[in-house]
């Protein structure tokens, strides 16, 4: 074992001291024939022919140099470095080559290391808490996108935490913080911040500390402490990292709050709870019954204890369901339990998915194409190889030096990939339009590098492999002969590189109807009738300062900003609104009065707006029936409400709903007009049930939007209004100017995401595709150069010529793209969850997808076809 | 090209050098050939330069040891020396060898 280890460090130093110990070897062995000359002389035999016999009797300098290396080095390494040397010569000399292949490489291999970072970032890497195994998402059994449905009032929360056993303990935040909340004044430019309030326990339960000053105190949490934390994001941007902050007294909604701590970076609230927005804040959330008052306000994240199961906590959560929603006389109030991870980025994955096979699709293709391209190299080789052959390489160390030119030559096209992928990650990380769950966390880490590093070496074996086989065997004879003669080189050989084509051709076929499936899906998406306008409609928000107390103030206020706002010109119509589509939404259970609800039929759960009169004309949301609110539906005069039509036949089924009451929470109001439909909770989901209160009439808002429809650019419109406003609000903030297409654009922004990068990917491919077409059908072209000059002089034209080639350019795209087609009709099932308006087998796609790629494949048959037909017989013919 | 028979060797070659050098004391690779060759009464053809891929490896394996040095001719030679290991690597293959060798012996008499 000693003898076996020293042995091997001894190759080893001797590897690296090559030329030193050659030289010993040389000085030795020259020693050694002069000793054995001198010998020989010694005996009478003359100078020269003494000589001439030591060297005969010690062997070949050089190959007992040589078997000295082999001995006493690595002689596999040896190898590889001779290897690398002849590499690198070759592809150096073939310039065009390389640089093509590492372009094509590069550019999969970068595309393939940017969704593997995505995927590890979204679906794989641990979520950013201590022990997130444990952590699970409990809410309130509701509808998707419906904030009320899903959240849960103080009261329950608090029974469930203190009675359950499942959970070492469970913690709450306040999921309808409004972002902008909180207008941070008299320090440098007005800005509205988001602010969370958290309860006490949240930070303990997930496990983060902050960087600068502490948590929050149980003592704070109890009433309305004025004291916030701060997000790592907004220490650095607004107070430039002032290591002193803790303790500073800040202003914000027109009152002193004391900064208690700063988040480290790597908490990042909005992307794990919120994706696509920024909290800047943190505050105490009191559980008091006067947020319980609120109703359902609160999103609930457990602990589990170690050793319960999901299923156990929800079994317990489901037993506890029923008492605690009685006790509170609740509606509905049904927890359920389910993995934090799960909730964060369960909705992701099948989109990530469908990328990911997509990925591995086109690294297919680059394999096929380079492979191809490899293949035509090697049969401009053969001789070279034959010669080598010839001269003693055997087969196994010809393959092995194929193979290492081929992950060589991916190798260092994954340097490209890599620098491609750094800067892929970055604009991912830092594109704040697009709302995906943890992408601000997406980055090239050691697995990332890893991953590069492995798929760079494996593409190069697989696309190596096939040219790699094609080296010859022992017939030298025959491939001097057949290299030579440029003719016969083989039918297995363009079987070969048919085959690939044939294959490649399929596989873009799989990722074309995949991504014109999705392209579809997202034009069916932005068609859609969102039931309001958003080009030329832009929002402000304008929340009354605390210096507005009473109704009366705050309506002299909203009367005086509208009037200002409408003297600006080019304002067509402007209102106020306290929610705008697509973003945050509450319900309320709301009914007919003349109807009986009970708990077994309970009242339809209806989404509320507080909205101002003009809000319908600036949103652009038709009025169907009855009339639009007035300045004169306030506080003094008889309650009123919109309701939409669905609401409205929901309720009255087809009668007239005009003067007819709606009830909720004991309170009564008179329908004056009937709206249409608006899609506020997603562009794919139905509007459901919407009533719109007038604002002048209730209390119940928290925050106010000023929309506004114009006629002129939007580019200039926020200039005028801050400046028209000043003498109300001077403390507007540069940021807080959002067009509705801005908020379209969000809300569509995940499935943008998914559909550029599927598109980038097929027309990648469809690119290698028609490069690999070209390939194939220009080589063959050279190869019968001789033939086709035959047969014009036999009297073929050019025409039939141009057509024979053509011919043969749709026959193998007829062939890939049957297979492809058979391919898609079954893989494309996978893609149903993400589309929207069309089916998994939709004709026009499919259709679509075949002219498209007979087009360019006709295209790229083409030009090597008009080449074929400009062939000069007597030319060819004299070639060889 | 000849593997197989320095294979066969190899186990061989590697017991004479050491034996060789344990007997005689330091050596130098020629001498250690003529010697080799003196003994087998030119029974055993050595490819001559065989000895160095022989020796190197014993040096690596910590046998032998190496050291340049003069010759009785005044000619600047590398000698070699039989280490401790190598002497304990000596004795085991030669019982070794022995016991063999013995065996062998025995079959072909019967």
């Amino acid at each position: 074992m000693l003898t076996r280890t020293r042995q091997a460090i001894a190759r080893v130093r001797a590897f690296f001291r090559r030329a030193d110990m050659d030289r010993d070897l040389q000085a030795e062995l020259e020693s050694h024939i002069a000793m054995r000359t001198e010998d020989a002389m010694r005996r009478g035999v003359p100078r020269e022919q003494a000589e001439r016999q030591a060297r005969l009797e010690l062997g070949g300098l050089t190959q007992i140099r040589e078997a000295h290396q082999e001995v006493r080095g690595l002689p596999f390494l040896d190898a590889l470095f001779q290897d690398l040397r002849y590499t690198f010569r070759t592809l150096r000399r073939d310039a065009g080559f390389t640089t093509f292949a590492i372009l094509v490489v590069g550019l999969g291999i970068g595309a393939s290391s940017t969704i593997f970072s995505v995927v590890n970032a979204l679906l794989v890497r641990p979520l950013p808490f201590h022990d997130p195994g444990r952590l699970v998402w409990i809410a309130n059994d509701g509808k998707e996108n419906d904030l009320s449905g899903l959240t849960v009032p103080v009261g329950p929360f608090l029974d469930l935490r203190d009675n359950s056993r499942s959970y070492s303990d469970v913690a709450a935040y306040y999921a309808f913080y409004e972002e902008g909340d909180k207008k941070l004044t008299g320090y440098g430019e007005p800005e509205r911040l988001s602010g969370v309030p958290v309860s006490q326990n949240l930070f303990p339960l997930l496990g983060v500390q902050p960087q600068l000053g502490r948590l929050f105190t149980a003592e704070e949490c109890q009433g309305n402490q004025p004291v916030v934390l701060l997000s790592a994001g907004l220490w650095k941007r607004r107070f430039a990292s002032d290591p002193g902050i803790v303790g500073r007294k800040l202003t914000m909604n027109d009152s002193a709050v004391t900064v208690i701590g700063v988040m480290p970076s790597s908490f990042d609230f909005g992307s794990v709870f919120a994706p696509g927005s920024r909290i800047d804040l943190f505050l105490p959330l009191p559980l008091t019954p006067e947020i319980d008052r609120r109703g359902n306000t609160l999103s609930m994240v457990g602990r589990l204890k170690p050793g319960v199961t999901i299923q156990q906590a929800q079994a317990e959560a489901s037993v506890l369901s029923e008492p605690i929603r009685l006790r509170h006389t609740r509606d509905e109030l049904r927890f359920t339990v389910g993995a934090l991870g799960e909730h964060v980025r369960g909705r992701m994955r099948p989109a990530l998915f469908v990328l990911a096979c997509a990925v591995g699709v086109v690294m297919l293709i680059v394999c096929a194409n380079l492979s191809n391209l490899q293949l035509a190299r090697t049969a401009t080789r053969q001789k070279e190889m034959a010669i080598r052959v010839a001269l003693g390489a055997g087969r196994g160390r010809l393959i092995r030096q194929m193979l290492t030119e081929s992950v060589v030559l991916a190798c260092s096209a994954a340097m490209l990939g890599l620098i491609l992928a750094v800067a892929g990650t970055r604009v991912l990380a830092r594109l704040d339009a697009i709302s995906l769950p943890l992408r601000e966390s997406v980055h090239i880490d050691l697995g990332a590098l890893g991953f590069t590093l492995l798929i760079a070496i494996v593409t190069g074996l697989v696309f190596g492999l096939v040219p790699a086989l094609q080296v010859p065997t022992t017939a030298v004879h025959d491939a001097l002969k057949d290299a030579s003669r440029g003719s016969s080189e083989g039918r297995r050989h363009n079987w070969i590189r048919g085959a690939l084509v044939v294959s490649e051709i399929a596989f873009a076929c799989v990722l074309l109807v995949g991504a014109g499936l999705l392209i579809r899906s997202f034009l069916r998406v932005l068609d859609v009738n969102l039931g309001f306008r958003p080009e030329r409609a832009a929002a402000l928000r304008i929340d009354p300062s605390s210096q507005y107390s009473t109704q009366a103030k705050r309506n002299a206020y909203y009367d005086e900003a509208l009037r200002l706002v409408k003297s600006v010109p080019g304002i067509e119509a402007a209102g106020l609104t306290d929610v705008l589509p697509l973003g945050h939404n509450r319900s309320w259970g709301a009914g007919a009065k003349d109807q009986s609800y009970s708990i077994e039929h309970p009242p339809p759960d209806v989404f509320v707006r507080i909205v101002s009169d003009g809000y319908l004309k600036a949103m652009g949301i038709p009025l169907r029936a009855g009339r639009d609110l007035t300045e004169r539906d306030n506080a003094s005069n008889k309650p009123v409400i919109l309701i939409n039509e669905t609401l409205a036949r929901a309720l009255w089924h087809g009668r007239d709903p005009i003067g007819r009451t709606v009830t909720y929470v004991d309170k009564d109001r008179e329908v004056v007009g009937v709206v249409g439909d608006v899609r506020h909770l997603a562009l794919e989901q139905g509007s459901g049930y919407e009533m719109y209160l007038p604002i002048r009439q209730t209390d119940d808002y928290s925050s106010v939007d000023l929309v506004v429809r114009t006629t002129q650019p939007l580019s200039g419109l926020a200039p005028a209004v801050r400046a028209v406003l000043k003498p109300i609000e001077p403390n507007l903030g540069a940021n807080e100017f959002r067009t509705l297409q801005q908020i379209v654009d969000k809300a569509v922004s995940p499935r943008r995401f998914v559909v550029l990068l599927l598109g980038g990917f097929s027309a990648f491919a469809l690119i290698l595709a028609s490069l690999g077409i070209y390939g194939v059908v220009s080589y063959s072209v050279n190869q019968r150069t001789q033939e086709i000059g035959i047969r014009m002089a036999l009297g073929a034209s050019a025409a039939d010529v141009q057509a024979a080639i053509l011919l043969q350019t749709l026959w193998l795209t007829a062939m890939g793209m049957a297979t492809g087609v058979v391919a898609a009709w079954i893989l494309t099932r996978a893609l149903s969850g993400l589309l929207f308006g069309v089916s998994s087998t939709d004709p026009v796609t499919f259709l679509g997808m075949l002219v498209t790629l007979t087009a360019v494949a006709v295209a790229a048959g083409y030009i090597p076809a008009r080449r074929a037909s400009r062939i000069d017989p007597i030319v060819a013919l004299r070639a060889n | 090209m000849g593997e197989s028979k320095s294979d066969i060797l190899q186990g061989t070659l590697d017991l004479m050098v050491l034996k060789t050098l344990d007997a005689m004391g330091p050596m130098h690779g020629y001498g250690i050939a003529r010697r080799i060759e003196q003994l087998s009464e030119e029974a055993l053809v050595v490819n001559q330069g065989t000895i160095y891929l022989c020796l190197v490896r014993l040096v690596q394996k910590g046998w032998i040891k190496a050291e340049w040095g003069t010759s009785e001719n005044n000619r600047k030679a590398k000698f070699y020396s039989i280490s401790k290991a190598g002497r304990k690597q000596l004795i085991a293959e030669t019982v070794n060898w022995e016991r063999i060798s013995g065996v062998i012996g025995r079959l072909l008499q019967c």
